[in-house]
């Protein structure tokens, strides 16, 4: 199987001696085109990976930010086929496009159905929250056959026994989640997401992107000193929950991608008001449970 | 684990029941019957349901409730304790009652198990006190549930009391404003209520309030799921601590008619009550098994919460079940009279029962659980809840192809305190 565009993107960082810079956003907010726009200003500003979010009813992995977000979404009647839209248009942009999704709209669409659609829109493949490997065996075999990227998430928590299945059933990278909870901005990296990636980085080869909690071009670089990767989510979501239009939300898009992916090259970052979080040199890195 | 787990955990139940008059269910006393396979399986699956469908941040938490599950049943001091607190504390076993001035209505013998007697008013207690051993013998020191109607969170905050544990519980906003005795129920006990405002704002709501809670405490927190519901070991688990309910009231109807009952019934929301009262009948070929979903309004689409007559396959809350969802995958608003039957799921192994064809469920509205309601009340002198009502209004319906001489047992899952207002409003009492 030919290199998956995943894959591209991370040799592409690593050769430039950086981090791959990942961005979330969810499919239909703050509108289907508003949401592909606001993907388009990711990747024109350093996005190297934008990850689609499949709107779902019941996102128990998700915290505040990213479920008013959904909500609105599933209220305006976003459909998986907008997702579906919303990946195209970033494949053809030249960006590879992950969706992150629950299962059930999946199972539901049918897994086989939905690699061949998923394929079809040109997307590079599924983060999978909610199913574990071991559940997975419709779409191990579908992502087989529709040459799809498989991300599916180590946490904090995983043995090394764990780790090890996990990431064998990884195809594109693994997803680091940094802490244990929910989607969200924190104040400071997570102490445990560094020795979470070097327990990974003993089971695979495999590029390993670390999420949850990364907010600003400060962390980003905090974190692609020992990471692959560097995932945002809610911080781009929270930019277009207070934007007062869609103009001004797609301008702090732009200006947080161009601020992370300064971050993810090691380049010097200023942290905008009024977030002023404390520079990571200044302040202990505490796990988030402290 | 191997075998049938739920036969081989009767002990929990049986070993300081004063009911049990042949000595404990085993396996062995359960003769003659042919059980409809081996379930679950190593990790959790009936048939095809039920499995692990869980955030990675939680597999090893799961992983250690699992393995100090499978150790507290063959350990005897866990054993024995949790058999002195459910004869001692939870008042077991339960009584089973004849109401022949409600079984005129009926056209058959009914007798009720009366779970509504037992300590905290319902049968929740009985998984609690479980898992409130568990999670003292996991060395955790706070827990937190989700609930519905109320009663599994007042039986968590009453076990979490006893036991010295912190407690947290979510509710749904709908749900504290049409349970609102529970919630100042469980204040008392000292346990913090967290309304949630997400979403439907009802029980599916506060299950998933529940886990996101329980990503970020998983250290010293353990998750006292109240139902039959949520990725493994919870399905099993929570059935062998229900089990209790059936062991007994085999053994009671057998003693009081001289033999098995012709059909069991019971209320399912996630199914906790029913699997707990079916499961022990299962190997008796000659007993129907009947669970009685809420029909709310009707069968359109959000006016009810009849999951296994309404629904089709899916993945919830950690598990594949069946699940009131739209033509996306998406879950569908509930509606029911009965915050403890307004969920959009059901456990697993109902699932399975009804696959394999062991159980058969129905659905009942809204007003057949109120009728049902007030004539118990005015036939008997019992106030049930409006979750049990439902089962209630299921024996009015099985009841008439039994016939006089057949013998119906009824769970009366809980009783109705909670629910004065909610019914006074509706019939204007």
């Amino acid at each position: 199987m030919n290199a998956s565009p995943v894959t591209r993107a991370f040799e592409q960082a690593s050769a430039e001696n950086r981090g791959a810079l990942i961005g979330y956003l969810p499919a239909g907010f703050p509108s289907v085109d508003g949401a592909i726009a606001a993907a388009m200003a990711m990747a024109a500003a350093g996005a190297d990976i934008i990850e689609v979010g499949l709107p779902y009813s019941d996102p128990l992995m998700d915290g505040p930010v990213i479920q008013e977000a959904v909500q609105h979404a599933l209220a305006a009647g976003t459909k998986v086929a907008d997702t579906l839209r919303t990946v195209e248009a970033i494949a053809g942009a030249g960006v590879p496009a992950l969706v992150m999704t629950y299962w059930n709209p999946v199972d539901h669409y049918g897994v086989t159905a939905f690699a061949r659609d998923l394929a079809a829109a040109g997307g590079a493949g599924l983060i999978t929250p909610d199913l574990p490997p071991e559940e997975a065996g419709p779409w191990l075999e579908a992502s087989d056959a529709y040459g799809l990227d498989r991300v599916f998430l180590v946490a904090p928590s995983s043995s090394g026994t764990r780790i090890a299945t996990v990431t064998a059933r990884c195809r594109g990278f693994v997803y680091a989640a940094s802490l244990m909870g929910t989607t969200g901005a924190r104040n400071t990296v997570s102490g445990l997401a560094a020795g979470l990636v070097g327990n990974v980085r003993a089971h695979t080869k495999l590029p390993v992107a670390v999420g949850l909690g990364v907010r600003d071009g400060a962390q980003a670089a905090e974190v692609a000193k020992f990471a692959d990767g560097v995932i945002v989510g809610s911080a781009f979501v929270q930019r277009l929950l207070t934007a007062p239009d869609l103009t001004a939300g797609l301008a702090a898009v732009r200006d947080l991608t161009a601020e992370l992916a300064s971050g993810v090259r090691g380049e010097r970052v200023t942290t905008p008001a009024p977030s002023a979080a404390p520079s990571p040199a200044t302040v202990p890195v505490t796990s988030p449970g402290s | 684990m191997t075998g049938y787990v739920g036969a081989r955990s009767a002990g929990p139940g049986t070993a300081g029941s004063p009911a049990a008059t042949g000595g404990p269910v085993t396996r062995a006393s359960l003769a003659g019957a042919t059980l409809p396979g081996a379930v679950p399986d190593a990790t959790g699956h009936f048939g095809i349901y039920g499995g692990s469908f869980a955030p990675e941040a939680l597999t090893a938490a799961l992983d250690q409730l699992t393995a100090q599950y499978a150790a507290a049943q063959v350990d005897p001091q866990f054993q024995a304790e949790l058999a002195r607190l459910l004869h001692d504390y939870a008042g077991r076993p339960t009584l089973v009652t004849e109401v022949p001035r409600f079984a005129a209505q009926a056209g058959c013998r009914v007798l009720l198990k009366r779970e509504d007697l037992a300590h905290t008013g319902s049968h929740k207690i009985n998984n609690v006190l479980g898992q409130a051993l568990l999670t003292r013998r996991m060395g955790k020191t706070r827990v937190i549930a989700e609930t519905g109607a109320g009663q599994h969170g007042v039986a968590t905050a009453t076990a979490c009391a006893l036991f010295g544990l912190d407690c947290v519980v979510y509710m749904g906003e709908e749900d504290t404003r049409r349970q609102a005795l529970n919630v100042s129920r469980m204040r008392m006990l000292g346990a913090e209520v967290i309304p949630v405002t997400s979403g439907s704002r009802t029980l599916k709501d506060a299950m998933n309030e529940a886990f996101r809670d329980w990503v970020a405490s998983v250290e010293n927190t353990h998750y006292c799921i109240g139902s039959v519901g949520g990725p493994h070991p919870f399905p099993t688990m929570v059935r062998d601590f229900q089990r209790i309910i059936g062991v007994e009231a085999r053994e009671q109807v057998l003693a009081m008619t001289g033999r098995l009952p012709d059909a069991v019934v019971a209320c399912v929301g996630g199914g906790s009550n029913a699997i707990g009262i079916f499961h022990a009948f299962i190997p008796d070929s000659s007993v129907r098994l009947i669970g009685f979903e809420a029909g709310g309004e009707g069968p359109e689409p959000g006016r009810n919460a009849a999951t296994l007559t309404a629904g089709s396959a899916g993945v919830l809350h950690g598990m594949r079940t069946y699940l009131l969802q739209d033509d996306e995958g998406q879950t569908l608003p509930t509606h029911s009279i009965s915050a403890g039957l307004d969920y959009p799921g059901v456990g697993p192994e109902h699932v399975w029962l009804r696959e394999s064809g062991r159980a058969s469920y129905r659905a009942i509205t809204d007003s057949q659980a109120l009728d049902a309601f007030i004539l118990l009340c005015r036939t008997e002198g019992i106030i049930p809840a409006l979750e049990s009502a439902h089962a209630l209004a299921g024996a009015l319906q099985i009841g008439p192809e039994l016939g006089p001489d057949g013998v119906l047992l009824v769970n009366l899952s809980g009783r109705g305190d909670k629910d004065v207002a909610t019914v006074s409003e509706r019939l204007g009492l």
